[in-house]
């Protein structure tokens, strides 16, 4: 066993010490002296948070099944162990060999969401390796970056050596051979940076330059040399049925956020949510083999002894053998007493029969996420569940036994008004209304329904057809918020309702980040070094220092939140090919404004331009006549 | 059928809480495929208990936990399979069967007997090995201990069934057996912060590494205690 990096005084004084020490079942052990290439897996966020991510479980078990890697993980140090390794000068170490990150060859870091972006700055900081890409040399490891958030990564792109846009399984294989033998060959970092600029998917801000016009916006994005791609393809690993999936993923010995054994059972969603990044960027959907998950199933359950499986999609009812996935499941997890979890969905007599029998019906709750009050705006964002299904739905719950329903909304989406916002009390109440109608007094375990409506705030994100669309301020979001609570008092029902709304600060900040330039880069950098951090979490978030760090560099936020944008704009992130075209995202903002529903992706095709993958959804055969019932209604979620 | 699995905690696992180290061995039976026996209801859970938790920090030869089996292959095979799933810092000494009606593990501990040894650097200034002796000599250890609401005075002797000190190793290592019941509980470190104090001195925080090295129980009378390890209370099977 490796020594541990931190002496017993610091581990005996920090929080869950168990953090820091590595050794867990399933972790991955190398004799570093046999492996050519060294990579440290990252999630920028404490160990609880990134331990819950399926990505990094995938990428470390594909990385060291390649006999010539070794694949370790590091994450963020808590607050508490962050100061002690400053103070010390105790460079930030991998969890495996607890050596330092410096070095070895590769720092990947997933990106899952943008407060994460001064988290970055600290796993560089207390890694000893220079913030800014152009400072570091070959004893610095090459720094590169993947997840959702590089569909957008100019923010954080003067920190990144690479960026890999798309699917990991596909092109590490051929990156790593390119820096094996370019390290062989004793060339620059520069050189196997620009030889990697060359390799599909990958984005090396290095050769890239940006132009602004007088107004801010991009005048250009071009490549600085002969040879570098002006457009990057994103990169799609189609086959998943035959791809890199974890047998034995690593088990913490802390509680995790997922505790569980999660099984993906497929990529994309049909849905086409006009405010969804992930419906878009992972397009085309592409389902996995259901022999393939009932083999992992078994197998990842017997490797770790987790308590519990959950399924992972991002509309589970939409994938097309759920009910053999799901009466496999019940059937082996009865057995072995092992609880089964089934988030994404829909309310329907199918999901609830399925529900019921996984869950403890009295205190577990529903979800929808009908996103909007009203059908008008719901038919704006393309999320065509309507009131009826959604009461027809309550009402077979309430008949069921469920006493809990979480209803999920977002607040400044475009065209709102102050209807739809009355809209969502008024569904609310309904909903209420529906369980007091339904289940007899006699018959109502918990006296009341308990109702929970949320709201978070509507950020436009690159490559949706909302990314033409203006954010609201912050002043215009808390109005709304206050708008939502007044509505719901003054309903029938509103004892029965519960209503919660988010930060709005946080939320602009995001808003800036998901579409912003490499001119934030500065403002990331000016708030970590006045200690912002950990700024996903509420209570280190530090509204002001941002503001001042905004302030103190020039740069506008309304500029990148609030701003109306024309639809010949070039945006950052157009250099980017996502799968899914430009044209399709404006027509579906123009239909959008009309009011117009989209059909999903088997019911008919919209040519976003996903097909040119040559496989998944766009090429399965059309369902029959009565089948398509089954995909029509559109979808809400279930926990 | 109620066994009893005796593990050795060491290394980077004395960083693991108790309550963790209960989560790892529900895992660790599911993935030895040991046949335990559940709890009834909407919620089963494994019907296991452990004797007394260890605190963090601490090391130990000689930790605890019953587990209800259903069905089995014999002791052996329990322990192999269990160990081949172990982490190491984890591992599994023995597999017993307890007898009908037996006390459960944590019902049962009525001693523990410790190691304990200074941490390097962090020696006491005196010459504390021959004061050491004298010290276990004293008719009364009195603490004081600080609860929520007030403090209390409290002699720690008659919980103290063996003290001494020992030079087989050259920077003297004390052996103690105290109780470890739940309501004697002694700490080593508090009968360790009892002596510096005698010699007017105060015990750093980190100052001391302690090894429990088994855990008893009582099958003697009352005022004649008679010591069994845990792990004797139970057959081979």
């Amino acid at each position: 066993m490796s020594k541990l990096a931190l002496r017993d005084e610091i581990l005996l004084q920090v929080e869950k010490p168990a953090r820091y020490i590595g050794n867990e079942v399933n972790a991955v052990i190398k004799d570093k002296s046999q492996v050519d290439v060294r990579v440290a897996m990252c999630f920028p966020d404490v160990y609880e948070i990134g331990m819950s991510h399926l990505g990094i479980q995938i990428l470390y078990d594909m990385f060291n099944k390649f006999d010539d890697v070794w694949c370790e993980r590091v994450y963020s140090p808590w607050v508490d162990l962050d100061k002690k390794m400053r103070e010390e000068s105790i460079p930030l170490f991998a969890l495996e060999s607890q050596e330092p990150v410096k070095d070895m060859d590769f720092l990947a870091i997933t990106i899952q969401y943008e407060m994460c972006y001064t988290n970055i700055l600290q796993i560089l900081d207390l890694a000893h390796i220079p913030l800014r890409a152009t400072d570091r040399d070959w004893s610095h490891p090459i720094v590169i970056g993947g997840g959702p958030c590089v569909y957008n990564p100019e923010p954080i792109a003067p920190f990144f050596d690479i960026f890999y846009i798309g699917e990991g399984e596909t092109r590490y294989r051929d990156l790593l051979d390119l820096y094996k033998e370019c390290r062989k060959q004793e060339m620059s970092r520069e050189e196997f940076l620009r030889a990697a600029a060359k390799v599909p998917g990958m984005y090396v801000p290095l050769f890239y330059q940006v132009e602004y016009h007088e107004d801010g916006t991009i005048r250009s994005m071009k490549p600085t040399q002969e040879g570098i791609p002006e457009r990057i393809v994103k990169e799609v690993e189609m086959d998943v049925s035959h791809t890199y999936y974890p047998e034995k993923p690593v088990v913490p010995f802390i509680k995790v956020t997922q505790d569980r054994v999660v099984l993906e059972i497929q990529r994309g969603c049909i849905r086409g949510c006009r405010f969804c990044q992930a419906g878009q960027i992972y397009r085309p959907v592409r389902e996995r083999d259901l022999d393939m998950l009932k083999n992992y199933a078994l197998a990842m359950l017997q490797n770790t002894g987790h308590e519990e499986i959950s399924l992972s999609s991002l509309s589970s009812s939409d994938y097309s053998k759920l009910p053999e996935l799901i009466d496999f499941l019940i059937e082996k997890c009865g057995e072995k007493k092992i609880n089964i979890s089934l988030p994404s969905l829909r309310i329907d007599a199918f999901s609830l029969d399925v529900m019921s029998k996984v869950q403890d019906v009295k205190k577990s709750s529903l979800t929808f996420a009908p996103e909007a009050g009203s059908q008008r705006l719901r038919n704006v964002i393309n999320k065509g569940l309507t009131e009826e299904v959604i009461l027809n739905g309550a009402a077979l719950a309430f008949q069921g036994g469920w006493t809990r329903v979480k209803l999920y909304f977002m607040l400044g989406l475009p065209t709102e008004t102050d209807e739809d916002i009355r809209g969502i009390a008024e569904l609310s109440n309904k909903i209420a209304a529906v369980f007091y109608e339904t289940v007899p007094k006699e018959k109502r375990v918990n006296g009341r329904v308990q109702i929970v409506a949320s709201t978070s705030f509507f950020i436009p994100k690159p490559f949706t057809p909302f990314q033409w669309a203006s954010m609201c301020t912050k002043e215009e979001f808390l109005e709304k918020a206050y708008a939502t609570r007044t509505a719901i008092k003054g309903q029938l029902n509103q004892k029965s309702i519960k209503y919660n709304w988010h930060e709005a600060d946080i939320s602009v900040l995001e808003g800036v980040f998901a579409r912003g330039d490499r001119k934030i880069a500065d403002v990331i950098e000016r708030a970590y070094e006045k200690g912002c951090i950990f700024d996903a979490w509420s209570e280190f978030f530090q509204g002001e220092l941002w503001m001042d760090a905004f302030d103190e560099l020039g740069i506008d936020i309304d500029f990148y939140t609030t701003r109306k944008r024309e639809l010949e704009e070039i945006f950052p992130w157009d250099f980017l090919d996502c799968g899914v075209s430009k044209e399709f995202l404006k027509r579906e903002w123009k239909k959008a404004l009309e009011e117009t529903v989209s059909p999903n992706c088997r019911a008919k095709c919209q040519g976003c331009g996903a097909n040119r993958f040559g496989g998944g959804v766009c090429f399965y055969d059309q369902p029959r006549a009565e089948e398509t019932s089954r995909y029509a209604a559109h979808g809400s979620r279930s926990e | 059928m109620k066994a009893r699995i005796k593990f050795a905690k060491w290394g980077a696992m004395r960083f693991i809480g108790h309550l963790d180290v209960m989560r790892y061995f529900q895992k660790a039976l599911r993935r030895a495929d040991i046949d335990v026996a559940y709890s009834e209801g909407f919620s089963p859970h494994q019907i296991m208990s452990f004797a007394a938790p260890l605190g963090v920090g601490l090391t130990s030869n000689g930790e605890y936990l019953d587990v209800e089996i259903k069905t089995h292959a014999g002791a052996e095979d329990m322990k192999k399979r269990l160990n081949e799933t172990m982490v190491e810092g984890l591992e599994i000494l023995s597999v017993t069967r307890l007898p009908e009606g037996a006390k459960n593990a944590m019902a049962s501990v009525a001693a523990a007997k410790y190691t304990v040894r200074f941490r390097k650097g962090y020696e006491p200034e005196f010459d504390w090995k021959s004061r050491f002796l004298d010290f276990c000599g004293s008719p009364s250890i009195v603490v004081t201990k600080k609860t929520k609401k007030s403090q209390a005075t409290l002699d720690l002797k008659p919980f103290i069934y063996h003290l001494s000190l020992s030079e087989e190793e050259k920077d003297g290592v004390v052996h103690m057996l105290v109780n470890a019941s739940s309501s004697g509980n002694v700490k080593p470190g508090l009968v360790m912060e009892a002596f510096l104090k005698a010699n007017g001195a105060e015990l750093s925080p980190f100052a001391l590494e302690i090894v429990r090295e088994d855990a008893y129980a009582d099958t003697g009378e009352e005022g004649a205690p008679h010591f069994v390890p845990l792990d004797a209370i139970g057959m081979e099977f």
